[in-house]
């Protein structure tokens, strides 16, 4: 027999494990939606991670007592200023010096997670700590603050407003820019950037600062991801390498969900239940990598069905990882 | 332009003051000085950055990190066995690279040969002679590299499907895969299968050393790819195919035949790495075996402009850079992370030098007229 209350916290564990995708995801299809296959995205989460939790630290070293609205706003300034940083260099290695987009975007795969293990690992030094990580424990309960009486609403509460706002707000995200990609001339001019830069240009858009634009709103949602999984998921606890490979995950689920926002909302929650199923399932030790080799699979599985289908709408953007000259047309 | 002038949401610059033309030929000499300039400023940024991070006097730094890749005779060895395995990875992708299929799946490829052969060893060792162990390892490897290879190349032949994300996703569903073997393999749940398990089938070692062998492959793949590539009825169907594809299918090149050909030699190298990697010198594995040298190949391939020989200076480089970054961070007391933030500049600096190599600006060129703001080509 399967118990409700274990389907509520399955769902919502799920929807936690998948925020940091849903927000790695949307950032990078607003990013390749302007023809950026930005491969630099589990560097700039890292990036944007480490960057808020270095704010975060500073801040909640610096007072005696933590004020619950600046523990928010000063980690989330600094991982937005920390991944736009990262984005830049992205960005004008690939569109102003027309970098190979994959090659800029391994490197600062390599540079974003450096960046974050490096500074943890000094982090960890300057609190000598004797364990290798680093707890914000007073930042990470004001991110976590939930809605008073969500608990006392049952399995409602529990599954629909027991969460911190990031979780909230990735959703937010998701949905604005699958309306502005979808609906507004804005979203239209950046798809067309992206199917075919000529085409825009010759319409008179700007390509270069679309491109500029997108990918670094990308990186900065995308950073968020990173932040939301140091200090909401693991209760602000940072630890090296312990955000894993969800940046590349987060690229798949781009795939998933065939380029759209909101696809992505429910590929994420799917991506997040799959990573914790196992926990859930007697599934022996032993077959454990085959379950966490299914997203990945699965993310094969629509790339290539969406290649077989062929219908426009569902394809990567023309451009995807080809630089725009003008004078190459 | 009036076509401009008729899109009214749209501001354009009408005189800019830079303006960028593509090189039609690039001197050889120029080149080679723009990318040497290029290192030489990312170097004294590397150690800028590391003084700001560390207090330490520059020199020391440059002096470590030379230690640390030529410091002692064993040093040496273990600094060319590494260029060694990144080189034949690097060779391994190239072909793919210059018909433009960006197979970014090197990683899994390797592993996937990594894995295939610690089966064979996990399986037959022992029960076989070790001569015909050693045929079935190599056999096992390289057609893993070829089969993780080949899927990719399938679909991207005939359904277009994207290359570069579907050879991502491969690397992963590798990891996993010798996520599965190793606890197969190993009961106690241990994260690696060493060579007390894996103890048969062991390469040997030439002359008393280790590492002789890989770097004797290395040393002719390099030579075999560069003829391949260049002197090939083969090699120039390659080159055809990148350069465009509809050229290719006008002049009578089956598109397909070699997209897929292709990607099963770039494969089945990357297996044979795998190979060198498992059964010539660490006799164990684990899913992080290949460290990314997968990635790294990519970056080697692609700063050589696909020649195989100046990959060999590429790889060189870039361990140099690792093994050095390393050593400063070890002797400095660093998280070892240091080595990945500096090799991250440095190869800032050598993907941003390619333009000055391959385009001209023109500074204040107030005839012509270019869509660049002046402030994004100032930054160098």
């Amino acid at each position: 027999m399967i118990d409700g209350n274990v389907i509520v916290s399955f769902i919502s564990r799920a929807v936690l494990q998948g925020t940091p995708l849903l927000l790695g995801s949307t950032g990078e299809i607003i990013t390749e939606k302007s023809g950026n296959l930005n491969l630099g995205i589990p560097g700039i989460m890292y990036t944007g991670a480490i960057s808020g939790v270095i704010g975060g630290f500073f801040y909640q070293n610096s007072v005696s007592r933590v004020n619950t609205a600046l523990a928010i706003i000063i980690p989330l300034l600094c991982c937005l200023a920390g991944s736009l940083l990262v984005s830049l260099i992205y960005s004008f290695l690939t569109v102003t010096l027309r970098a190979n987009q994959n090659v800029t975007g391994l490197a600062i795969t390599t540079f974003g997670v450096g960046i974050g293990n490096f500074f943890g690992g000094s982090l960890i030094k300057i609190t000598g700590s004797a364990v290798p990580y680093l707890s914000l424990s007073s930042i990470a309960k004001a991110f976590k603050h939930t809605l008073p009486f969500a608990s006392k609403l049952g399995w409602f509460g529990e599954l629909f407003l027991n969460y911190g706002f990031m979780v909230y707000l990735a959703v937010i995200i998701a949905l604005v820019a699958s309306y502005i990609l979808k609906h507004t001339h804005l979203g239209l001019q950046l798809r067309a950037v992206g199917e075919s830069p000529a085409t825009a240009d010759a319409a008179g858009i700007n390509v270069t600062a679309y491109k500029y634009f997108a990918t670094c709103i990308g990186g900065m949602i995308a950073g968020l991801g990173g932040l939301y999984y140091v200090i909401d998921y693991s209760n602000g606890i940072w630890s090296n390498d312990g955000f894993g490979d969800r940046g590349w995950l987060a690229i798949a689920l781009v795939i998933f969900a065939i380029w759209r926002p909101d696809m992505s909302i429910l590929g994420s929650y799917l991506f997040g239940a799959l990573y914790i199923l196992p926990n859930y399932t007697s599934v022996s030790l032993q077959s454990l990598p085959l379950f966490e080799m299914l997203p990945y699979v699965v993310t094969v599985v629509v790339l290539i069905t969406v290649s077989l289908r062929k219908k426009r709408e569902h394809l990567p953007p023309a451009s995807l990882g080809l630089s725009y000259f003008r004078e190459e047309r | 332009m009036n076509e401009q002038a008729s899109a009214p949401r749209v501001r354009t610059r009408r005189q800019s003051l830079i303006s960028i033309t593509k090189r039609p030929a690039v001197p050889f000499v120029r080149a080679v000085a723009v990318r040497a300039v290029a290192i030489l400023a990312a170097l004294v940024i590397a150690g800028v950055v590391t003084i700001l991070l560390t207090g330490e006097n520059p020199i020391s730094v440059y002096v470590t990190m030379f230690e640390g890749a030529f410091g002692s005779g064993p040093i040496i060895w273990k600094t060319f066995q590494d260029i060694a395995i990144l080189l034949c990875t690097s060779l391994a992708v190239t072909p793919a690279f210059r018909m433009r299929f960006w197979n970014i799946g090197a990683e899994g490829q390797v592993l996937a040969g990594c894995l295939a052969c610690a089966y064979a060893m996990y399986r037959f060792g022992g029960v076989i002679p070790e001569w015909l162990l050693m045929i079935i390892m190599a056999v096992f490897s390289v057609l893993a590299g070829a089969i993780f290879g080949l899927i990719p190349a399938v679909f991207k032949a005939n359904w277009n499907t994207n290359e570069t994300l579907f050879t991502l996703m491969m690397n992963y569903i590798a990891i996993q895969l010798v996520e599965f073997f190793l606890k197969i393999a190993d009961k106690s749940g241990s994260n690696t299968v060493g060579p007390s398990i894996l103890s048969h089938g062991w390469y040997p070692t030439l002359f008393g050393q280790k590492y002789l062998l890989n770097i004797i492959v290395a040393a002719v793949l390099t030579v075999l790819i560069f003829f391949y590539l260049n002197y090939t009825k083969h090699g120039y169907e390659i080159s055809v195919v990148g350069e465009s594809e509809n050229t290719a299918r006008y002049i009578g090149i089956n598109v397909k035949k070699v997209i897929i050909r292709t990607m099963i030699l770039s494969g089945a190298i990357c297996g044979l790495v795998g190979l060198l990697i498992v059964g010539g010198t660490s006799h164990s594995i684990d899913s992080n075996i290949v460290g990314g040298r997968g990635f790294t190949a990519i970056m080697v391939s692609w700063l050589a402009k696909f020649n195989p020989v100046m990959m060999t200076l590429t790889s060189f480089l870039l361990v140099f850079l690792e093994r050095g970054a390393g050593e400063v961070s070890t002797k400095f007391g660093f998280n070892a992370s240091f080595s990945d933030i500096i090799s991250g500049i440095i190869l800032f600096f050598i993907i941003g030098c390619e333009f000055f190599i391959n385009y001209q600006v023109h500074i204040n060129a107030g005839r012509k007229r270019a869509g660049e703001p002046e402030k994004e080509v100032s930054g160098q």
